[in-house]
């Protein structure tokens, strides 16, 4: 059970891990993502992410600000334009 | 002929510049490499943003209600150049090839009636350009601050254009930059950031049961503005790639050069030297004889 994690600035790739679960800061509210979420995009507002590397851990928090969220078959993939 | 004394000091001339070209190669080539590695690290982004911006893109019509920077503002008079140059020279002629691209360009659309404007950014092309088109620079971008590109710079540069754009300053925007080949080769690029072009083709790949957070139109009008920062960002590096490539071909062409020079110099020093002696041997001999 892990969900394939991508966060990309446009300089660089920060994370690319496999994680458990990811709480992202959505333009409509947060939304967590597990492994197996239906496909799905959307915006980000400026908050912090969450990052549970497994289930019972406590969770990563970075700041993220103004970018876009995707889930697909592969994975999730944050784009954010800046982080920390 | 040049005296012994005024060739030892031009040879000791050529020498120094030798030294600095040389030494502005190998500087070259460390900054090469890190613009190379800081080039790459911004691939994935551009390119995730790309595909997204193409599969929403291919799920909307296109009609008068959709976003201006897609779809544009209907009319094809205003033409902004955006020339993205580098602040230093001793590049070769990485920055006259940029300009010289740009040229052409505003001189066809002026030959077509349309009106041309230009956006600087960086210092190298500002006085040629001035010069060939006096008053049609509209504003620049200074980057004489920044050592190396960054997102932050490029998105400035973005707001900027879209403010303009939302003014109705220009209908269209044309980048211009260097695109990094090679160290020995930079491919003077033009490219149209807006309205954007929306790559065809690559949509069909995200298929059609993704769920949208807002729906999709408010979600491109939120990304094409992203899309054009990236544009330049990516154009930014690149430009810092190619600048330092250019530099680097240039410096070493002069460091040969300024060595070719020290040997000729070289040579012609040594003859007048073995000459003068001759001579003063002959004055010797033919006094000593004449005792």
């Amino acid at each position: 059970m892990a969900l394939h994690f991508e966060l990309v600035t446009p300089e660089k790739l920060v994370r690319s891990d496999e994680v458990y679960q990811v709480v992202v800061p959505g333009t409509e509210g947060d939304f967590g993502v597990l492994e197996g979420h239906a496909p799905f995009m959307s915006t980000i507002r400026d908050g912090e992410i969450q990052i549970y590397a497994s289930a019972g851990a406590a969770p990563e928090i970075l700041p993220i600000q103004g970018g876009f969220a995707e889930v697909s078959e592969k994975g999730l993939t944050v784009l954010a334009e800046k982080v920390g | 002929m040049a005296s012994l004394k005024e060739l030892k000091l031009r040879i000791g001339s050529v020498k120094s510049t030798q030294k600095i070209t040389k030494a502005k190669q190998m500087v070259a080539a460390a900054k090469l490499r890190k613009a190379q590695a800081a080039a790459e690290a911004a691939r994935p982004y551009g390119e995730r943003l790309e595909a997204v911006v193409a599969s929403l893109a291919s799920k909307i019509n296109v009609n008068a209600s959709s976003p201006k920077l897609m779809a544009g503002t209907g009319k094809d008079d205003a033409h902004l150049l955006v020339v993205a140059n580098s602040d230093r020279g001793l590049c070769g002629a990485f920055n006259s090839n940029i300009v010289k691209a740009a040229v052409t360009k505003a001189r066809e659309l002026q030959a077509d009636g349309k009106k041309v404007k230009f956006y600087l950014v960086g210092r190298k092309g500002r006085p040629v350009i001035a010069r060939t088109f006096p008053g049609l620079v509209v504003g620049s971008y200074d980057t004489t601050a920044m050592k190396q590109p960054s997102f932050a710079e490029a998105h400035d540069i973005a707001v900027d254009l879209l403010a303009r754009f939302e003014a109705g300053e220009f209908d269209v925007a044309h980048l211009f930059f260097s695109t990094f080949k090679s160290a020995l080769a930079q491919i003077p690029t033009e490219q149209q950031i807006i309205p954007v072009s929306i790559p065809a083709g690559e949509a069909a790949a995200i298929d059609a049961t993704v769920e949208y957070e807002p729906d999709e139109e408010s979600m491109l009008a939120e990304l094409l503005p992203r899309n054009v920062s990236i544009q330049i960002f990516k154009a930014l590096l690149e430009n810092a790639a190619s600048e330092q490539g250019a530099s680097m071909t240039a410096m070493d062409n002069a460091t040969r050069n300024a060595g070719d020079l020290i040997n000729r110099l070289t040579i012609e020093y040594n003859r007048s030297r073995q000459a003068a002696i001759t001579t003063e041997l002959v004055e010797i001999i033919s006094g000593a004889e004449a005792l």
